[in-house]
């Protein structure tokens, strides 16, 4: 049994899956043949739109539904098999928070802890406590859940999951029906975690997202996995549009298509497009002022992940599987 | 492993030999517990419970208060109803009597039904598996928890019965159905017996509703039906052209828990109401083992 742990541990992987699918009684196909590899260390950005197969994976990863195909390692050990020995490093929130409504806060991370058989009863208080403190819900401590406003249970269920020292966090949609301000303040959290060497498996729908908090990330797509990889190299495999602002966007967009820039769109005083190959872009902007036009602003505006996506799968990022 | 000690930053030597310790995997049991008997709904039918033999008491004392004895005889009315006049005691073997058929395993279809599918409702039950609970252990601490609750539900009705009967009637010398008369600490200690007869007598149910409870993400509806069996399966015992199944009928030997006041005891149908029980807890309690085990949670 040890031989293969020892080679997942080696590669460095928390999560690694081989041809992990599952179809549900119905026959309906959730996840087809998932290969992910979630490196140590990293923010790991699960991004695909509602109902793609995300949440799928992750109750397969954590041992809560069986797969029909392929196989699932975490920390090395093979899921659900090792649920047992795993779990205790694992901290989840799945699904958006799930809480006794007529326990306070407090009492509802003491249930939790006292559900790990790995927890010692001595220090339970206490570990409440500092997860409480944690998600700055101490002063809300006392308080029935049911009492808590949809952030607070959300930052409540992320205390569950922050009751132990953990090795991966696996965040399934955490910022779900949160305010800006709630989104932010989770997204700090995310980064502190990962400061601390937390492995952060995070799942959203939000590209923006995924770009703000993610080092790296897997794109899901109908069940499939479409790609994988860092977010600079994803970002950096779309390339860039060129934008002009301009009062004269007739007359730059005759420019800009003399000097081969293609796919241009103009909007109100904004003209867009896609810049040649191998063409400096100062020479774009010099042309333009040659020929007269009054540039207001030019740039290249990086690709976003959206742009990745969309080119991808040739389809919008709102359409659910 | 030398990058899981940077990752946890300054943990054990081996972070992932944290161990499982047998008595702290008990911590499980208590919660359980704690959340069973810390709900509004737990405590509202064992006041409906403990309501039960309080009436029945006082309705008894004002039939009797002039003097004349209930109902014209022994007619109508749960067992034991007419003894009560002449010992308080007898209020508990009656309570037991009236609440035996529905109520008392009513509460116990609605706590069992509620115990794995009301947390699959509310979306606790993923939580607690990935802490990790552990199925089989989750499941025995909902058992346990559930039994707990049959013990207190009969302990409530024996007790409000006993407080009542020994407030409003006399009490002393106890006389059993089988004539004789024992003193008032012998029948203290058997309605103790009884009690306890009785709590055992709904364990078939419990785990037929903790079974039902595993198969649905709706607490009420395994509650519904848990409840619904219970009606069905008391409807068919009372159709005398069914008697072929009547002795596999979960409901069959209830009434039994009367042996216990005879003397010397008839042990016949107490054990096999024991042993029905146990059948049932068995065959049961593997369906919902195994069934629960191999389950994907989707709640």
């Amino acid at each position: 049994m040890s031989e293969p742990t020892a080679a997942h541990e080696e590669q460095g992987a928390v999560i690694s899956t081989q041809g992990l699918t599952k179809r549900y009684r119905g026959g309906q196909l959730a996840v087809e043949g998932l290969d992910l590899s979630v490196p140590r260390g990293s923010v790991f950005g699960f991004l695909g739109p509602n109902g793609s197969g995300k949440t799928t994976t992750i109750r397969m990863l954590l041992g809560l539904i069986e797969p029909t195909g392929g196989s699932a390692h975490v920390l090395g050990e093979p899921m659900p098999g090792s649920a047992r020995r795993v779990l205790p490093h694992v901290g989840a929130l799945i699904e958006g928070p799930a809480l006794y409504g007529y326990l306070t806060g407090r009492e509802n991370l003491l249930r939790y802890d006292a559900a790990d058989p790995t927890a010692d009863p001595r220090s339970r208080a206490a570990r409440a406590d500092r997860a409480l403190e944690r998600v700055g819900l101490s002063a809300a401590a006392a308080k029935k859940a049911r009492a808590y406003s949809l952030g607070m249970k959300q930052r409540l269920g992320l205390a569950a999951a922050l009751l132990q020292p953990r090795e991966l966090l696996v965040l399934d949609e955490p910022t779900n029906g949160l305010d800006p301000q709630g989104m932010r303040e989770i997204r700090s959290l995310v980064r502190e975690l990962a400061d601390d060497g937390i492995t952060v498996f995070l799942s959203s729908h939000l590209l923006d997202e995924i770009e703000q908090v993610c080092t790296h990330t897997a794109v899901m797509h109908r069940g499939r996995l479409i790609t994988q990889g860092t977010v600079a190299q994803m970002s950096a495999g779309a390339r860039g549009r060129l934008a002009v602002t301009t009062p004269d966007p007739g007359e730059a967009t005759r420019v800009l298509k003399e000097a081969g820039v293609a796919d241009l769109v103009t909007d109100g005083e904004e003209v867009s497009g896609e810049p040649p190959h191998a063409h400096e872009l100062a020479d774009l902007n010099a042309a333009l002022v040659r020929a007269g036009v009054r540039v207001r602003a030019f740039g290249l505006r990086r690709a976003s992940l959206e742009d990745v996506f969309v080119s991808l799968t040739g389809e919008g990022f709102d359409v659910a599987g | 492993m030398s990058q899981a000690e940077t990752a946890t930053g300054g943990g054990p030597p081996d972070s992932r030999a944290r161990p499982a310790r047998a008595v702290w995997s008990l911590g499980l049991f208590r919660s359980e517990l704690a959340v069973t008997f810390r709900r509004w709904r737990t405590l509202a039918l064992l006041a409906v419970l403990a309501a039960v033999p309080v009436l029945v008491g006082i309705a008894v004392k004002i039939e009797t208060s002039d003097g004349g004895s209930i109902g014209g005889g022994d007619e109508g009315g749960p067992a034991f109803l007419s003894q009560v006049t002449g010992n308080g005691l007898f209020l508990v073997f009656t309570a037991l009597a009236a609440t035996l058929p529905f109520f008392l395993p009513m509460t116990v279809g609605v706590i069992a039904g509620d115990a794995v599918a009301g947390e699959a409702g509310a979306g606790t039950l993923r939580y607690l598996l990935v802490a990790p609970a552990g199925r089989t252990r989750l499941l025995l601490a909902k058992f346990s928890a559930v039994l707990a609750f049959c013990l207190t539900a009969t302990a409530t009705v024996a007790v409000f019965a006993l407080a009542t009967g020994a407030l409003l009637f006399p009490t002393g010398q106890v006389t059993l159905l089988s004539g004789t008369s024992v003193s008032f600490g012998e029948g203290l200690l058997r309605a103790m017996a009884i009690a306890v007869t009785v709590a055992l007598s709904l364990v078939g149910l419990a785990t037929l509703g903790l079974f039902i409870s595993t198969l649905t993400n709706s607490g009420v509806a395994a509650m519904a039906a848990t409840v619904g069996l219970l009606i069905t399966v008391q409807i068919l015992g009372a159709i005398p052209q069914l008697d072929e199944i009547h002795p596999f009928l979960f409901t069959h030997y209830w009434l039994s828990f009367a042996d216990l006041l005879r003397e010397p005891v008839y042990w016949d149908d107490l054990l096999k109401n024991l042993g029905l029980q146990a059948l049932y807890t068995a065959v049961f309690g593997s369906a919902a083992w195994a069934g629960f085990g191999a389950r994907d949670v989707t709640a």
